[in-house]
């Protein structure tokens, strides 16, 4: 049922080298501003100002996280879009592909480039961030690759009804940066008025932040199950959504 | 004879308040080459998209290769190759990679090396979509709706912006698709297209079909009438031809004049009387009416207004 999946996305790894502003501005910007970032940081860091050790070695790793696998939201939406407008989706619609495939190797290409930016992050960072040793490395990444799976699922959504990549952009934008507000990654749920609470409990970034967290700072899955089933549950929610409502054209 | 390859019968598509189709209905025998023709606007893709299983008509029946085009649409898509209208494919992909992707959805794909070779795209292999000329582009485009070898072939618009030389490139190219057995559905606005291509027209307009016939049966159901134009000294040739019985006007203008009658007679009639008279012909030309005039006469408008 995934015929053409490998291919399809070997293919779309290709094409997204090919195009070298793409390369440059979906792995190596953000590498390139956490690095300086590192530098002029850094250093005060170690100087011991209260707060910035703790939030530069655990909560940065988690808003890094969120805010690749959003930025990979934007760019699957943006994707599909100009692939709709520019007749690609109609031509592959005559074909044996479904659209499944064709969002799963979007989705798959957005893991790798995510992974790489991630990887080049953690090599070149070394240096500036104190990161403690003992990070449960697997863990955090698996707890990752469902969080992103999970966030890239509301992309499916908007990318299977969006008609034309001038919307993709600022319809993107406006359900993904309020769902990131309200997740916990700035401020506190507990701190929300009670309304507000219950809406953030339901956004799907709630969960990937308190799940990252968690995992981070060595908390157990068990102490979490509740977060990664609800991510769980909306990956296979959001993606049934999608393939009923995806628009070839 | 033969099950028909295509059965369209009474279709009819509404988009809002527009009837983009209206009661259509035709039948595409197995081995030729149909062609629906019509202005831009007139429904011919709608049909053609309705036939693919790309949309659902409202109303009517379509039976292609003898199945639903909706229901069996995934043990359709193995048996049919489709080139769309203004389709593109991704920038950056290169002309194998495409070939390469499209073989790899079908279970049994054809040789996709040799159909780049067949349709003139080896010194393209390596060039990126976005790169190929619009022939090249459409070429491609050919070359993936054959790449699984189908028994019919949906052609839509496909020579529409090419120049005349890549254009007679593709007809020989679709001839060669009937050549081996294949049967190909196309629409095209280009009478010429028709003309040489197709082996029978459904003519189609604001959604309807008007007419369908091989391209000669419509000039002769439609416009029997024919024009011979002599050039001739005699000033009493214009009188001369007046009385062959299956002439309706003769005008002269100078030395030409201009004949037109009805029947596939008149010209043997015209000849027979210049030998009568021995009259001394500087040119002599017959004008016979083309599917452009076929449109106009059933239409009562041109193809391109």
């Amino acid at each position: 049922m995934l015929r053409g999946l490998w291919r399809l996305t070997w293919l779309e790894i290709k094409i997204f080298v090919r195009e070298p502003l793409g390369v440059i501005g979906t792995i190596f910007i953000p590498v390139l501003i956490f690095v300086v970032l590192g530098r002029v940081i850094g250093p005060r860091a170690r100087a011991g100002i209260p707060d910035a050790p703790r939030f530069l070695s655990a909560d940065l790793a988690i808003f890094v996280s969120v805010l690749i696998a959003a930025s990979a939201v934007l760019s699957l939406v943006a994707i599909v879009a100009i692939y709709r407008e520019g007749g690609i989706l109609k031509r592959l619609r005559a074909t044996p592909l479904r659209p499944h495939t064709i969002l799963a190797a979007q989705v798959m290409v957005k893991l790798l480039s995510t992974a790489v930016t991630l990887a080049l992050m953690i090599l070149a960072g070394r240096r500036y961030y104190p990161v403690d040793a003992d990070v449960p490395i697997v863990s955090f990444t698996l707890a990752l690759l469902l969080s992103t799976l999970s966030i890239v699922s509301i992309g499916f959504v908007i990318a299977s009804v969006v008609p034309t990549a001038r919307f993709a952009q600022p319809i993107g934008t406006l359900i993904i940066y309020p769902m990131m507000a309200f997740s916990g990654l700035f401020v506190p749920i507990e701190s929300l008025p009670p309304t507000a609470q219950t809406i953030a409990r339901m956004l799907p970034f709630t969960p990937a932040v308190s799940l990252l967290r968690g995992i981070w700072h060595g908390e157990g899955w068990y102490r979490h199950a509740g977060d990664a089933a609800a991510l769980a549950l909306m990956f296979v929610i959001f993606t049934a959504v999608s393939s009923k409502v995806f628009r070839w054209e | 004879m033969l099950r028909p390859a295509v059965q369209v019968s009474g279709i009819r598509k509404t988009y809002g308040r527009t009837v983009a189709v209206n009661d259509v209905s035709f039948d595409v025998r197995p081995g030729e080459i149909f062609g629906l023709i019509g202005p831009n606007g007139a429904g011919k893709t709608t049909t053609m998209e309705c036939v693919e299983g790309l949309r659902t008509p409202d109303r009517g029946a379509i039976s292609v290769l003898g199945l639903d085009p909706r229901r069996d649409a995934y043990s359709l898509q193995k048996r049919i190759g489709v080139q769309l209208q203004e389709a593109q494919l991704q920038k950056r992909i290169k002309v194998w990679e495409a070939v390469a992707l499209w073989a790899s959805l079908y279970q049994k794909p054809g040789n996709g090396d040799r159909l780049i070779e067949q349709l003139g795209l080896s010194d393209k292999r390596n060039a990126w979509f976005m790169t190929l000329s619009g022939g090249q582009k459409q070429r491609l485009f050919i070359a993936l709706a054959l790449i699984n070898d189908p028994e019919l072939v949906f052609l839509d618009e496909l020579t529409t912006g090419l120049d005349p030389q890549a254009r007679r490139a593709i007809w020989d190219l679709v001839r060669g698709i009937r050549q081996r057995g294949k049967t190909v559905l196309l629409t095209t606005h280009l009478m010429e297209e028709a003309e040489r291509l197709c082996d029978r027209v459904a003519i189609i307009d604001h959604g309807r079909i008007v007419d369908v016939g091989t391209p000669a049966e419509l000039v002769r159901r439609h416009c029997p009438e024919h024009t011979v134009v002599v050039e001739t000294d005699d000033e009493a040739a214009a009188a001369r031809f007046r009385d062959i019985p299956q002439v309706d006007s003769v005008t002269s203008e100078g030395f030409r004049v201009t004949i037109r009658g009805r029947g596939d007679d008149l010209v043997t009639q015209v000849i027979q009387r210049l030998a009568e008279h021995r009259m001394r012909v500087v040119d002599f030309r017959t004008e016979a009416p083309t599917l452009e005039d076929v449109f106009l006469r059933l239409t009562g408008h041109a193809i391109r207004e």
